[in-house]
């Protein structure tokens, strides 16, 4: 764990001022507290550090990599989990990915360029390592009082009153579970699929897979390989689109047509026209017809389940309806009996440390209303960094957030009136989508569309910048 | 160039990521780590890496600054290019930068400037050099053609350009050191040759580096002119080493404006304005 007596880092100022309850504050002046070193959390402390402003930055973990760091306890990823969009939409664009990587790289890869970003731009000097933040409150002036204390409990709790805040604390972590009829009585073995790391838990089982996300789909095709028998459960019907396409990954060639500036309709045309010629019918093979259009739901990238679905290693089957003893029971009244169920039902995304009006969410449904998805309302130096759902990389969004952030709170001592423009658009702008129409899940109330999303952004930064 | 705008969107990009090519990479790094930032020398058209690992490199080293010089596609003991564009080159300098262990300097010399300035844009250097910068326009066609007619005209009609040794060194080089250097230069890719005239401008640099020029007033590439005017575009005002030629790095009194870099690098230059 790292101490205050840490080369270039200075001791927190002395006392200055209580909080609302009476806890000592110690000042921290214009330094600014990022929440978390993982992908976003780093990108935002090489960023205001870029700018010029001191950080602290809290990780609850001994390293960095958050998410895709597997040693850490909340990381989702398992052993065979790669990137679903390819090198150039994921990595951050000041700091490339080698060239010689493959276009889909594997989790261990993703954790040592974390580690090479961290290394390269000598961030770790700036990160707690093992101290989870308990609190964030709001105080006068617009500042931040943020308490910590050692991951687990230990240790007394220590609170820093901050000049900004960014949270960047993931939201691949909380497992978001179904509510099914009778599956406290089922008997046989039930998990959520951030407790998959191996396919060796998979091996010789009757597995049913819950949920169509590219997780699940994934899983499906471990089981199809590694289980005695595989049941996919879905409950609509989607688009499963191959990684590949004319030898091209996937995701470049949609970019060709968008860098074209070919209209979404006509790019929904031919995208269904691709699909019929590789992949064809979908119902051929029992897989329910898409209700909806390609580009309304999360794209699925994945070449193996339709795949394995024809050699008969995937049966495709319904919603669940409720749980037996022994079996489970299909929306369409046929009776399974797996030995385990994983349930690749997504995520929710949870500030627990701070009160859900900060963020526009006083009625606790764990959908903040932010512009931009990352700027709250009464709150300019708060930010939230990486909560986005977007149809390709995450990375380059949260640096480009976390560079919009930095700007701002720039410009708050520079040009106050650039900054009070700001805050009204933020007021104005709450809850707008960066997207094509897209079905209403909890899944996707925070998707947005790359291009969609960071066009916006980059307007929001010309913006600021305009003489 | 602060006024200019970021750009984000960089859709084409994306779509046709640059292909990977293989590339020779020269180090010299000090003995003992000395926590200094590592240099990374781009060379201009025709050079290779050793264009620096002649002398500069090992000096470097030997005050402490872990060195790296390149050679940029289709250069040099780097893979062919005959296609390669001014993004190929520009994507070859950012790779190297990234791979390096802390963030870099990027020093490139002549057209090697040119790519510098557009490497600046998508990696936040520690800091940049440009020596003898050659950042491109019709005025750069115009001075070849004065200066050295016979070597440019076929290069305007596709071929490689060909520098004479007036242009690259001072009469104080031994005529053999620089009949060896001369028998080692080879060429850029045709249409990064073009696109040195025709290309556009670089972006604005990420990271705010501060950024040195140097040059030779008695350089027969870059006149004292087009030095100044490279180092307005990043407020300052260049360097000048009287009596050499536009290879500084090759030319007798080379070790001159290598202590300059490496002095102003050890004041700790601030970052630019804005």
């Amino acid at each position: 764990m790292s101490s205050s007596t840490d080369l270039g880092r200075p001791d927190p100022d002395p006392t200055v001022a209580p909080t609302r309850d009476g806890r000592p504050v110690s000042d921290r002046g214009d330094t600014v507290c990022v929440i978390g070193a993982g992908a976003s959390g780093l990108t935002a402390v090489k960023n205001l550090r870029e700018a010029g402003f001191g950080v602290d930055c809290y990780e609850r973990e001994t390293g960095v990599g958050g998410a895709w760091n597997w040693r850490h306890d909340r990381s989702p990823v398992y052993a065979s989990t790669h990137l679903i969009s390819s090198r150039p939409f994921t990595q951050f664009p000041d700091f490339p990915m080698p060239d010689d990587w493959p276009d889909y790289p594997h989790h261990a890869q993703l954790l040592s360029y974390f580690e090479r970003y961290a290394d390269h731009f000598d961030l770790r000097q700036h990160v707690w390592f093992g101290t989870e933040v308990v609190r964030v409150e709001p105080v006068e002036g617009d500042r931040w009082d943020v308490t910590t204390r050692s991951t687990g409990g230990y240790g007394p709790e220590r609170t820093s009153r901050y000049a900004a805040v960014v949270l960047a604390n993931g939201h691949n972590w909380s497992p978001k579970l179904p509510r099914y009829e009778g599956l406290e009585q089922f008997r046989g073995e039930v998990m959520h699929a951030s407790s998959y790391k191996d396919p060796a838990q998979l091996r010789g089982k009757r597995v049913l897979v819950v949920g169509a996300g590219n997780t699940g789909c994934d899983i499906a095709v471990e089981a199809a390989q590694q289980a005695s028998r595989c049941w996919h459960s879905t409950r609509r019907g989607y688009w499963y689109a191959p990684k590949y396409v004319f030898g091209r990954p996937a995701d470049q060639v949609n970019d060709t047509l968008l860098a074209l500036r070919v209209p979404l309709r006509v790019r929904q045309w031919l995208y269904h026209w691709t699909l019929r010629l590789t992949v064809g019918d979908l119902t051929r093979f029992g897989l329910p017809r898409p209700d909806h259009r390609v580009y309304e739901t999360h794209p699925i990238a994945n070449s193996q389940l339709v795949y394995y679905v024809g050699h008969g290693r995937v049966s495709p089957v319904p919603d669940v309806a409720r749980f037996g003893d022994r079996t489970v029971v299909l929306a369409d009244g046929s009776e399974i009996d797996p030995e385990l169920v994983v349930f690749a039902t997504g995520y929710l995304p949870r500030f627990e440390f701070l009160e859900g009006r900060v963020l526009g969410d006083a009625d606790g449904s764990g959908r903040p209303r932010l512009w931009l998805n990352a700027f709250a309302a009464g709150h300019p130096t708060l930010a939230v960094v990486g909560l986005v759902q977007p149809d390709s990389g995450i990375f380059p969004i949260s640096h480009w957030q976390s560079v919009l952030f930095a700007r701002l709170l720039t410009l708050r001592a520079t040009r106050p009136d650039r900054a009070v423009a700001f805050g009204k658009r933020v007021a104005a702008g709450l809850g707008e989508r960066y997207s094509a129409r897209v079905k209403d899940s909890t899944r996707h109330w925070f998707e947005v569309g790359h291009a969609d999303y960071l066009r916006a952004l980059q307007r929001a930064l010309h913006d600021l910048e305009d003489k | 160039m602060s006024a200019e705008r970021v750009r984000v969107v960089r859709g084409w990009e994306w779509a046709r990521p640059e292909r990977p090519a293989r590339r020779e990479v020269v180090a010299a790094v000090p003995e003992l780590d000395q926590a200094k930032p590592p240099l990374l020398f781009v060379p201009g058209f025709g050079h290779g890496a050793w264009a620096f690992a002649e002398h500069w490199l090992g000096h470097a080293a030997g005050r402490g600054f872990p060195a790296y010089a390149l050679s940029l596609r289709g250069h040099g003991g780097s893979e062919p290019a005959p296609g390669a564009t001014l993004r190929s080159y520009t994507h070859d300098v950012v790779q190297v930068a990234a791979s390096l262990p802390r963030r870099a300097v990027l020093v490139g010399h002549g057209a090697g400037a040119r790519v510098v300035a557009h490497a600046l844009a998508r990696y936040p250097a520690r800091a940049a050099v440009l020596v003898a910068p050659v950042l491109g326009g019709w005025g750069t066609l115009g001075t070849a053609l004065r200066r050295n007619p016979a070597g440019t005209v076929p290069a305007v009609f596709g071929a490689g350009l060909r520098l004479n040794r007036r242009q690259l060194f001072s009469r104080e080089l031994p005529d053999a050191d620089a009949r060896r250097h001369l028998g080692r230069l080879g060429r850029a890719g045709r249409r990064a040759q073009w696109q040195l005239l025709t290309g556009r401008q670089p972006e604005p640099a990420v990271g705010r580096p501060p950024v040195l020029v140097l040059g030779s007033p008695d350089d027969r590439v870059v006149p004292p002119a087009a030095l100044t005017r490279a180092a307005r575009r990043y407020a300052s005002a260049p360097l000048l080493f009287p009596g050499m030629g536009h290879d500084l790095m090759l030319d007798a009194r080379w070790r001159e404006p290598v202590d300059a870099i490496l002095d102003w690098l050890e004041k700790d230059p601030a970052p630019a304005a804005g």
